[in-house]
């Protein structure tokens, strides 16, 4: 009798480890997949206005033919900031060209947080009412995608864009991306 | 007649708990089209979209500005002429199928809708073999058997030698 109660015991208790072991797996295993539908698309068409005081934007066109990065950000947004440096560094240092889009943010302000803290972009877009931002599914700022030569996205960072993911994400993917096939 | 008022005054803020949602409403007045049937159209596309902020609110629901972004880029959809489907296939083609609430069935969602199912019905066969296991106890002799006989008229007293009562 000991051990019947007993197996009635262990059998639901194992069958409960069993399911949550395998769901637990699952998801832990899955990335966040807001915003994926854009992946391996070309990038929208559009021509965004340059900021305040600057005489060019940021057009599709700018960046065909050539693996680059398109930063969104905001002078309002304080992870921006933080990853600025690394964002001076790499325009510095990688020799990865980088575009700017200037997301939801007050007419001028763009312009003036550049001048403050450096201005790390080959060419900036304004993007003040975020629509160029619904195109690409931006959820917020700071974000980075990656587009390959024929103007695919094939990358997006969300959040900081720090020395650890340009070492063990964005750069792997460059080399891979500029990689001659 | 107390008890009556203080029905009357519970029914009474039933009410105004059943209005308030309707006061808290994330569409603002500036969105809306229009047109009645357009925006109803739109209002019932929002309910079924996730807020890409909120994770577990429709944009309908959501006061981020991206939902409200959103909501608007359905009723400029809407306007332009797309049918419904076109302005899902719109979203879900720059945000992927997250950003449906009701995930779709399809080849990599199949487990999801089907997994409630499939627990039931491991559920009912694991109770029905430990049931049948089980089975109806085993069924006992009706009879008594000789000992048993010799032990119950020993207790009704008319067991051998032993005489009347006096």
């Amino acid at each position: 009798m000991a051990g019947g109660i007993r197996k009635s015991v262990l059998i639901p208790v194992a069958v409960f480890l069993l399911i949550g072991g395998v769901l637990f797996s699952v998801a832990a295993g899955t990335r966040d997949v807001t915003g994926e539908g854009y992946l391996d698309r070309p990038l929208p068409e559009f021509s965004q206005p340059p900021l305040i005081g600057d005489e060019r934007g940021l057009a599709a066109e700018d960046i065909r033919g050539e693996v680059a990065l398109i930063n969104v950000f905001a002078s309002w947004c304080a992870l921006c900031l933080s990853e600025h440096p690394m964002l001076m560094r790499l325009a510095a240092e990688e020799g990865v060209p980088l575009y700017g889009l200037n997301w939801k943010d007050r007419p001028g302000a763009g312009r003036r947080f550049l001048d403050r803290h450096g201005d790390p972009y080959l060419a900036t877009g304004e993007d003040a009412a975020g629509r160029l931002g619904a195109q690409l599914a931006v959820t917020g700022v700071p974000e980075t995608y990656l587009v390959d030569a024929e103007g695919r996205i094939r990358y997006r960072h969300v959040g900081a864009l720090t020395e650890q993911v340009w070492q063990e994400v964005l750069r792997p993917l460059i080399r891979d991306l500029e990689r001659p096939s | 007649m107390t008890g009556l008022r203080q029905l009357a005054r519970a029914l009474a803020f039933a009410c105004l708990c059943a209005l308030a949602p309707v006061s808290a409403l994330a569409v603002q007045p500036d969105e809306m089209l229009a047109d009645p049937a357009l925006e109803q159209r739109a209002r019932a596309l929002s309910l079924e979209m996730r807020c890409p902020v909120c994770r577990n609110q429709s944009i309908d629901d959501s006061n981020a500005e991206l939902a409200r972004d959103l909501r608007v880029l359905i009723r400029e959809r809407l306007v332009a002429g797309d049918s419904d489907a076109e302005v899902i296939d719109y979203l879900v083609d720059r945000y992927g199928a997250y950003i449906l609430l009701r995930p779709q069935i399809g080849a990599d969602t199949l487990l999801l809708w089907l997994a409630p199912a499939l627990m039931l019905g491991a559920a009912f066969a694991g109770f029905s073999i430990l049931w049948r296991r089980k089975g109806p106890p085993p069924p006992e002799s009706e009879a008594l058997s000789e000992d048993e006989k010799a032990v119950l008229a020993q207790a009704l007293g008319q067991g051998p030698g032993q005489g009347s009562r006096p």
